[in-house]
């Protein structure tokens, strides 16, 4: 293991990170504070409470998993994108460092970056709504799966992305809507039972509702449903992953 | 002499059908300066390129200190330094973490008084703190130059290292390159500069549509490929060569004032001395003769040309 190659990139990603504070970290509190505003306060008062809880306290893990899984594909499609676009991808290409190093060093500067920023929301929800963590270890659990989920994913469309144009187009088109309609703002109990049934094809239902039940103890499908699509999408993306770098797919020529 | 690098039927296609290499064969020595020489779209790139892994080769081998390049990954990229032809660098970087950050990458433990002293010798060490997007071009190839020394490589890649470079800089650069194989390092170079290469390569390759035409040691290659101009300042002023040194084919200047003689260097027997006499019965004296050994620059298009 060249580890020495691995604690680079980390600190070069993050480094980053520090540089472009506002975007990477102050956006995401800001934009979050303002959904508290528009959801928590305008339709707050007219949905008093969803299973239980209050629709504030009720959305915040919603919320978290939409800041986590936007800034992780963000975070990590930009942190390989950019080398490949300037060509300083050349001096990673001919390092000794395997698949398994280089990801560890961008995929793992992207999800500490999101984590940081999920953690963030996290905090700032609790000034706006009584919070409670029933499953703490759980929470954080969920909270690391989907940060590296996402970031591996994020890294993929990266590597994938030949224009700037490309690196938006996946995040703008399906991850937004996927996370908008997978109960970040409701639970998908409400909805009508055609839609439930829909909604079990979108694998963000599984992220929030798991994510959900380490806070309230309260989910749209059970647990260990929740924990397993997470570990297939995470399996899914080392292997494509791995793919890519292997054969220098979008890499090399 | 050792090989450091072995280079084995080496192709490659790229997916459109071009074939930028054509079984390639090349073996470096440990310690020495190669020059690899070829017009724009020659392959020197994509050679280099499918050397330090940035290009996967269509088929061929090729070994690093005996080390099969994919095989050995880790410890035949260790010992490669690559300075590529563009201009690629972190722009929002200081120099200083650059170039740590290329050390880190190969593996090795930070050495501030390692990077310190390159740093120094490439004269770039008032600006560490600087950003790259501040410096000059000469500056920024510079770093790029420091970025693949930071991790003490046995094998280094030049491509088109004083491209766009002023002239002062071209010769502190090639000091620098001649310090390195003092180190031991070995040295591959591309350059479009072939004086570059005359000042500083033992051996040259010459390399046109993919394939290699000649690698030899340079005194060799000029010897062999070579050729000498004797040109003579006449005395009088003649309007045409007399009839009885046709057989010499001399070349009159327009004035009339200078004629030259053509030959091949590594031939025993010029043929100068009985030029000489033939010159002095045709009654032409002259006051001064010299002789000019034609440069790798002509030896080159030579080559080019001819394959």
């Amino acid at each position: 293991m060249n580890f020495y190659a691995v604690r680079s990139i980390y600190y070069f990603e993050m480094a980053r990170t520090w540089r472009t504070i506002a975007q990477s970290i102050a956006s995401p509190v800001i934009s979050t504070t303002l959904y508290f505003v528009v959801f928590g306060s305008a339709i707050g008062s007219r949905i008093s409470e969803i299973d239980g809880i209050s629709y504030g306290s009720f959305i915040v893990p919603g919320l978290i998993m939409l800041s986590i899984l936007t800034e992780s594909i963000s975070n990590a499609s930009f942190g390989i994108y950019f080398p490949k676009f300037t060509g300083t991808i050349y001096e990673i290409l001919s390092a000794p460092v395997s698949y398994v190093e280089i990801l560890l060093g961008y995929v793992g500067a992207a999800a500490t970056k999101s984590i940081i920023v999920g953690l963030l929301i996290l905090t700032t929800a609790s000034f706006f709504v009584p919070l409670e963590i029933k499953h703490p270890g759980l929470m954080i659990l969920f909270l690391v799966l989907t940060a590296v989920t996402f970031s591996l994913f994020g890294f993929i469309i990266g590597v994938w992305a030949d224009g700037f144009e490309k690196l938006q187009i996946i995040p703008m088109l399906i991850i937004t809507p996927l996370t908008f309609l997978g109960g970040s703002f409701y639970s998908i109990k409400m909805l009508p039972e055609f839609w439930q049934k829909v909604s079990l094809f979108n694998p963000v239902v599984y992220l929030i509702s798991g994510f959900r039940f380490s806070f309230y103890e309260k989910s749209d499908v059970n647990l260990s449903v929740s924990l397993c699509m997470i570990f297939i999408f995470l399996s899914t993306c080392i292997i494509l992953a791995r793919w890519m770098l292997k054969s220098g797919y979008r890499l090399k020529s | 002499m050792d090989t450091i690098l072995s280079v084995k039927n080496l192709n490659k296609v790229y997916a459109d059908g071009f074939q930028a290499l054509k079984n390639i064969n090349l073996e470096i020595r440990k310690g020495e300066i190669f020059a690899l020489l070829g017009p724009n779209g020659a392959g020197k790139t994509t050679l280099i390129s499918a050397i330090c892994g940035l290009v996967n080769p269509t088929d061929g081998q090729i070994l690093v200190n005996g080390h099969d390049i994919n095989e050995n990954f880790r410890q035949t990229r260790t010992l490669i330094g690559l300075v590529p032809q563009e201009l690629c660098v972190e722009t929002f970087e200081p120099v200083w973490d650059t170039v740590n950050f290329s050390r880190g990458l190969f593996g090795l433990a930070p050495n501030r008084e390692y990077v310190e002293d390159i740093l120094k010798k490439l004269t770039l060490w008032d600006k560490r703190k600087s950003r790259i997007l501040t410096l000059s071009g000469g500056m920024k190839r510079r770093v790029m130059i420091a970025k693949a020394l930071s991790h003490e490589p046995q094998l280094l890649f030049l491509d088109e290292p004083t491209a766009g470079v002023d002239v002062e800089l071209r010769k502190d650069m090639w000091n620098q390159v001649k310090e390195l194989k003092n180190m031991g390092v070995t040295i591959i170079l591309t350059t479009h500069y072939i004086d570059e290469a005359e000042q500083m390569a033992d051996r040259i390759g010459v390399i046109n549509k993919g394939e290699i035409i000649v690698t030899e040691n340079k005194k060799d290659l000029m010897h062999q490929f070579g050729r000498k101009k004797l040109t003579l300042d006449l005395n009088v002023v003649i309007k045409v060569v007399p009839k009885q040194l046709d057989q010499w084919d001399l070349n009159l200047n327009e004035e009339g004032s200078q004629m030259s003689y053509s030959y091949d260097a590594s031939v025993e027997d010029n043929g100068i001395s009985q030029l000489l006499a033939d010159l002095a019965s045709a009654g032409i004296s002259y006051k001064d003769i010299q002789t000019k050994q034609s440069s790798l620059e002509e030896i080159f298009i030579q080559l080019v040309n001819q394959s």
